[in-house]
């Protein structure tokens, strides 16, 4: 026997035409939940891809260089010696200029053969071609910070003594104070006229026909793109940080689609009975709710991915997110989304829209055609219900223990936040009815013994709205921690990393002295820190072996996690060794243990007397005294350096560096303005992940509200007889009102534990994992005091509709209760 | 021939120039051509200067196509061309300031695979250019260089990531011209270019492929053609066949498409160094068989006839996927005749 | 104790207003006992509901006791219905979330007519004294309407009202569940009034008194009760 298919879909959707508020709530509901995880994802790509360009501009181009071995500059005609005999070169020239009373680092490329992915983040959207570089008047490429403070507007064309430079064009996440231009404009202005500063040298060596000596009779070092390997790894574990982010979102995304479906699926629960009576087959009922259902997720799936995306984009005010994104553009700089993100979305919201209705689904399987007889027997169920519930969270809680004392690796890691995450959530109803019964042993007066008894009642309806409240919130809690604590640590970090005003690298160790020399005499340089790099095995593994000054600044700085009684004098005594974080983890090693670090010439043996933070990077690190390390290594040239100087003469000094010494950029680094603008790329992401927050928070509220409406419905038989027997229907709904703001309150009290143990399994868990070092936990009380009225605010704005309206309910409404002539 | 190369410059100038390029004919070659030298009937050609490059025209390339075999018999193709355009009307081309592109594309063919790779440089530097005498034309390490004073023998090499070679070209005769004296029309609104071509170079050298490197002998055709709009607007792509009939004979044929209406035929029959233009109408491609090549249709299989001469020929392709997947992609390789004659020659094929 | 003059009321509906009370008149005197029948649709609920002061008389007036109900603001309707007036459903209409115990001295709670020997006694002659740790889902229909008159009754209100008390229940619970209410009834002394349709059950009343089409088509004095009566 069949059943044909239109009848089916008509009585199934009727429901929605006589009750479209419901539908929207289911739709909502779905929208939101998608919209959070895609914001999520776009914020996520996006971050990922503003912290390379931060590491760019940190490091400038991304290449191997070659550089000349004597001297700043070397004639242009290496490098044409160089690519005829195949080498895929391509010629820098750098220098500083002063542009109307600032100082200017120019770079100058050549458009044409800079080998492609070297970082350079070159190239505004709508330059659309790199010639724009050079022909016709050209492109002087600066950021927005740069073109303010030259004061000049795009376009313009500041003049020098050696002529107008080419028109002042926006270029976003270039590096403070650096121009850039092509090369042909660059030699003009930086009267280098056939002369380059250094060559990049690209990776395709397909086309080589000559050895580099036979080619050119050039001598060339080649230098390594600078490490600032630590920055990158800092932006690795934050963007790690950023996808659990995501996944949590998601999870908070899940329970609302649980609860718009749950609750749809109640509503229509007569209709679906009368359908099973009229004789549709369990099986095709079921199948068409799932049809339905998918239909829905594609709708609300899409409104939700356009929504995240207008998220997205409104949370990221400096980043274009043009409509060109939308068709796949692939420009920098630009909220780029392609095909496979809003595929994805779909097919998270798909998927997550069935296994969120997997449960209601069931229930409309196992539904008996005929309604009981008596009223649903809500009190037993309700106890086995929770009883269930908290069986399975205790499991889950207990698997989350399990897994953090015993497991390893990153996906135990992941499993154990989920478990915990998803374990908490369940417990939830099981706190709050031990709250609420706890609350009902206190009342006395029966209005109080209703609003306690008849919220216990309420839970299981409102339960997975208000886990979507707990989980919005913790992560809230939890995300916050990490986020401020990264915040935290990434500042000071800078601060410690970045304290001295230059940094300077000499060719060799003779042009250093002469530096060094130099220095000394200038006025307002407060100390020179020399140090020196080595790499050698330990463990088993490479590591880096630093030979530091005893400076009195790195004294009052230095990163200790922890140290012994004077490391510095034992350090510069010889006996004593530092070493980071990630060494000692990975080893095993304690303050007070003897280390034997492999010289070139011979073994030297040092008692670990620190153990300092070196976040983000990958590598182990040993500090020895400076002595110590000449002594080592003796063949290894001490040429970087860093000064302390003073801030306002830093500039001047760097200038002056520059022009003296012939240091080409790289070489020298005025560390005031890489900060600056580290920091500056830092803060947005966190005013970022902030607003996030909130709109997390929100979404919970919206669940709260929809839920809310829809059980208004159901509630009126329960609200009836107390306004029959003499409670007014204001008072009513004032007790209602203060009720949901308990319910949240009791829920935002356990939110926060849930939150900190949260942040707590990201910092030291999980990023301990993914890169070997862990991040401090820091707490924000303040925060926690703002959300908990947050929370209550939630609930308060999602009461307030349906209590408004019962306070003003007609009484022919609440007599139709009673109206047995209905 | 030519018409194809017409790629060349053209390349250099879409990929550099604005993205939207390729919106006017194949390649941007159907945009204007205001302030550079206009391509004009009756030039008189001069050797050698006419070897090196013409910085008036906008666009402009040295083109060369080889036949080759091993000891074995096994078969080969390679080509070799330099491109130039000059991005501006105004003639620079010192140093940095120069508004010269340079653009380089080597492949090499066998007939179980085709590899090629692709170069560009800014004039002005000396990284990649031309001088006619002693003839050079380069671009990085690619090069085709006149051993001595002479323009023949000339040293041709190139080499990517899996393909090499370095052959020795020989030839005693005079360059010839195409079209009408060196004037090939392009269409029936105007658009021409100056087009000469040496069209019997006996080659010898190595070449490598498929990691194994081949003494190899043949013959090589080299094409030069300049022009500042050689393509109509409505002109979307063409077939270029470059065929030696006979020791005495070659023959050069192509037909222009257009969007609408009927394609532009034309080739030159060039026997004993004299060059001569085939009537209008003389000329028949008509494709036998469409490949698939890099997910399009492509006609690799042609009927070649031109009934005047009895010329009635079957013209199969060493390797059908002789794809250059580069800035702009289009088909080019050694092809194989029978019927009338049976050779050699070298097919191209653009805008498909 | 209980006087109806005149009350007239109407619903508005989408067709316009539709008259459902056109003038009816009634009185009852302090434990009295009355049985309102009629048609579905007659407005004997209608009439119950506006004697509870759940809804307002367009016309006319009810007064209970020297309380012109008409004249009550929301408040005071309110204040009425907790202490003045038992009110019996044919659902029952338990508080599903309370205790029978809770829902038993709920009403006298609000009203702050607590009296707990009163209660145990209620419980004990409604035969509820094991069931009081219970839940209203836990009990049978006759259980659950015990309950409801238990309620009703706990705060010794002057009048009772039950509508359809035992149209959810069958014949056996119907006829225990009249015989308590009678016996109770008697015992506080409230008078009562039943809407029903059972002519049986009217029966048992004092009086009877017949609505159609929003009139008092009749009263009658059953004729085993006239002599008691």
């Amino acid at each position: 026997m069949s059943v044909r298919s239109r009848p089916l879909f008509a009585a199934l959707l009727s429901h929605w035409r006589r009750r479209p508020g419901q539908l929207a709530t289911l739709l909502i509901g779905l929208a939101l939940a998608t919209a959070l995880w895609s914001g999520v994802q776009a914020l996520n790509a996006q971050a990922r891809s503003s912290y390379d360009d931060a590491a760019t501009a940190l490091a400038g181009v991304q290449a191997p260089m070659l550089l000349p071995e004597e001297g700043a500059t070397m004639p242009e005609r290496v490098f044409v010696e160089l690519r005829r005999a195949g080498w895929p070169v391509s010629p820098l020239v750098e220098g500083s200029l002063e542009v109307d009373g600032v100082t200017l680092r120019v770079l100058g490329i050549d458009p044409v053969s800079l080998p492609s992915g070297v970082g350079l983040p070159l190239f505004n959207p709508d330059d659309a071609s790199p010639a724009a570089l050079f022909l016709g008047d050209g492109l002087t490429l600066v950021s927005t910070d740069t073109l303010a403070e030259l004061g000049a507007a795009e376009g313009d064309a500041p003049v020098v003594p050696a002529g107008a430079l080419p028109p002042l064009t926006l270029q976003d996440d270039l590096a403070p104070a650096l121009a850039v231009m092509d090369i042909g404009a660059a030699q003009r202005l930086l009267g280098r006229s056939g002369e380059i500063s250094a060559l990049a040298l690209g990776s395709d060596r397909s086309r080589i026909i000559a050895p580099m000596d036979a080619a050119t009779d050039q001598m060339l070092t080649r230098s390594l793109p600078r490490e600032d390997g630590d920055l990158a790894g800092l932006a690795d574990s934050l963007h790690l940080c950023l996808t659990a982010f995501g996944f949590l979102s998601f999870t908070v995304g899940l329970f609302i689609v649980h609860s718009a479906v749950g609750l749809a699926f109640e509503q229509r629960r007569p209709v679906l009975r009368t359908l099973r009576a009229l004789g549709v087959p369990r099986r095709r009922l079921a199948a068409a709710l799932v049809l339905e259902l998918a239909g829905f997720a594609v709708v609300a799936g899409l409104a939700g991915m356009a929504l995240g995306y207008v998220f997205a984009a409104l949370l990221l005010p400096d980043v274009a997110a043009s409509l060109r994104g939308l068709y796949g553009a692939d420009v920098p700089g630009e909220l780029r989304l392609d095909w496979t993100w809003w595929l994805a979305g779909l097919a998270i919201s798909l998927v997550g829209t069935l296994v969120a209705s997997a449960s209601s689904l069931a229930k409309v399987w196992r539904m008996p055609i005929l309604a009981p007889a008596l009223p649903e027997a809500w009190h037993g169920e309700e106890r086995r219900w929770l009883r269930w519930q908290s069986v399975a969270a205790v499991t889950l809680l207990a698997l989350a223990a399990l897994l953090g004392l015993l497991g390893s690796g990153l996906y135990a890691g992941f499993a154990m936040m989920g478990a915990l995450l998803i374990g908490a959530a369940l417990l939830l109803p099981a706190v709050l009815a031990v709250a609420l019964t706890l609350g009902a042993r206190t009342a006395e007066r029966p209005e109080a013994t209703w609003f306690w008894a008849d919220g216990r009642q309420q839970l299981s309806g409102l339960s997975f709205a208000l886990m979507a409240l707990l989980l919005a919130l913790s992560v809230n809690v939890g995300v916050g921690a990490m986020v401020g604590s990264f915040r935290t640590t990434f500042l000071s970090w800078l601060d410690q990393r970045l304290a001295p005003e230059i940094f300077w690298n000499a060719p060799d160790e003779a042009r250093a002295g002469e530096i060094r020399d130099w220095l000394t005499a200038q006025p307002g340089v407060r100390e020179i820190l020399s140090r020196g790099d080595a790499e050698v095995r330990f463990a088993d593994a490479p590591t880096s072996v630093v030979g530091v000054s005893d400076a009195a600044s790195l004294r009052a700085s230095f990163p200790f996690l922890a140290a012994e009684a004077d490391p510095w004098d034992r350090l510069s005594a010889g006996t004593a060794a530092f070493i980071s974080e990630q060494l000692a983890r990975r080893e095993g090693l304690e303050l007070g243990a003897a280390i034997e670090v492999p010289g070139d010439t011979g073994l030297a043996s040092y008692t670990v007397a620190g153990i300092f933070a070196d976040y983000g990077n990958p590598r182990g690190q040993i500090r020895i005294g400076l002595a110590e390390f000449r002594t080592l290594f003796p063949d290894v040239p001490v040429t970087a350096h860093s000064v302390r100087a003073d801030p306002a003469q830093t500039a001047a000094l760097v200038a002056e560096m520059r022009d003296r010494f012939a240091l080409p950029a790289g070489r020298l680094i005025d560390q005031e303005r890489l900060k600056a603008f580290s920091r500056a790329i830092f803060e947005r992401t966190f005013v970022v992940t902030g607003a996030l927050n909130t709109l997390t928070l929100a979404v919970a509220g919206v669940a709260l509200l929809t839920s809310l409406l829809t059980l208004a419905e159901t509630r009126l038989p329960q609200l009836a007889p107390l306004w029959a027997l003499g409670l007014r229907r204001g008072r009513l709904a004032r007790l209602e009102l203060l009720r949901m703001v308990a319910l949240a309150a009791i829920t935002a009290v356990v939110a926060l534990p849930l939150g900190l143990a949260l942040a707590w399994v990201l910092v030291a868990i999980i990023n301990v994992e993914a890169f070997g070092w862990r991040l401090p936990l820091y707490h924000f009380p303040r925060d926690w005091v703002v959300l908990y009225a947050l929370a209550l605010l939630t609930a308060l704005a999602a009461t307030a509709l349906p209590a408004w309206r019962l306070a003003h309910m007609a009484p022919a409404r609440l007599l139709k209760v009673f109206a047995d002539e209905r | 021939m030519n018409v194809r190369r017409i790629l060349g410059g053209a390349v250099a100038a879409a990929l550099l120039l604005a993205p939207p390029a390729a919106a006017q004919g194949f390649a941007g070659l159907g945009t204007t051509v205001e302030g550079y030298a206009e391509v004009v009937p009756g030039r008189t050609f001069s050797f050698p200067e006419d070897h090196g490059p013409h910085p008036e025209f906008r666009i402009e390339w040295w083109y060369v196509t080889a036949t080759l075999a091993d000891a074995d018999g096994r078969s080969f193709g390679l080509q070799w061309t330099l491109f130039r355009q000059a991005m501006t009307p105004d003639g620079r081309d010192e140093g940095w300031a120069s508004n010269q592109i340079w653009m380089g594309h080597a492949a090499a063919t066998s007939a179980e695979s085709h590899a090629h790779a692709e170069l560009f440089a800014r004039g002005g530097t000396g990284q990649a250019g031309a001088v006619a005498a002693p003839f050079s034309a380069w671009i990085d390490g690619w090069e085709m260089t006149s051993e001595e004073e002479a323009f023949s023998p000339l040293r041709l090499r190139a080499q990517g990531a899996d393909f090499a070679y370095d052959l020795r070209l020989v030839t005693d005769v005079l360059p010839v011209l195409q079209g009408d004296r060196g004037f090939s029309l392009k269409s029936d609104q105007g658009q021409a270019s100056y087009y000469f071509s040496q069209p019997a170079f006996t080659a010898e050298g190595t070449l490598t492929i498929d990691g194994a490197t081949h003494q190899v002998t043949g013959q090589a055709w080299m094409d030069r053609e300049f022009s500042s709009q050689p393509l109509a607007d409505d002109q979307d792509g063409w077939d270029w066949f470059a065929l030696r009939l006979s020791d005495d004979v070659d023959l050069m044929l192509y037909r222009l498409r257009h969007a609408e209406g009927d394609n532009y035929f034309s080739g030159n029959w060039i026997e004993n160094g004299v060059s001569t233009l085939l009537p209008r109408g003389a000329v028949r491609l008509e494709p036998e068989r469409w490949t698939e090549v890099a997910g399009r249709e492509v006609p690799t299989h042609w009927r070649v006839s031109v009934p005047d001469r009895d010329v009635a020929l079957s013209v199969t392709p060493l390797n059908a996927q002789s794809w250059m997947d580069t800035s702009f992609p289009y088909w080019e390789g050694p092809v194989r005749f029978e019927g009338s004659h049976s050779g050699v020659g070298f097919l191209e094929m653009t805008g498909y | 104790m209980l006087r109806v003059q005149d009350v007239r009321k109407s619903y508005v509906t989408p067709q316009g207003p539709v008259p459902v009370l056109a003038g009816v008149d009634l009185a009852l005197g302090a434990g009295e006992t009355l049985a309102l029948t009629g048609e579905s649709g007659s407005g004997k609920s209608t009439l119950l509901h506006l004697i509870a002061g759940l809804d307002s008389v367009d016309g006319g007036s009810i007064a209970l006791g020297d309380r012109d109900i008409g004249a009550l603001d929301e408040a005071g309707r309110a204040a009425l219905r907790r202490t003045e007036v038992g009110l019996v459903f044919q659902q029952f209409n338990l508080i599903p979330s309370l205790s029978v115990e809770a829902n038993l001295s709920f009403q006298a709670r609000l009203a702050d007519r607590y009296d707990a020997v009163w209660v145990q006694e209620l419980a004990a002659r409604l035969g509820l004294a094991e069931l009081l740790q219970r839940y209203p889902e836990q009990l049978s229909g006759g259980q659950q309407q015990r309950v409801a008159i238990g309620r009703a009754l706990a705060a010794r209100p002057a009048l009772l009202l039950a509508d359809e008390p035992t149209g959810n229940l069958d014949e056996q619970a119907s006829d225990a569940v009249m015989d308590l209410t009678a016996d109770l009834v008697a015992r506080t002394g409230c008078a009562f009034l039943m809407v029903t349709h059972s002519r049986d059950l009217a029966a048992r009343l004092d009086r009877r008194v017949h609505l159609s089409n929003g009139k008092v088509q009749a009263v009658e004095t059953p004729p085993g009760r006239a002599a008691t009566g």
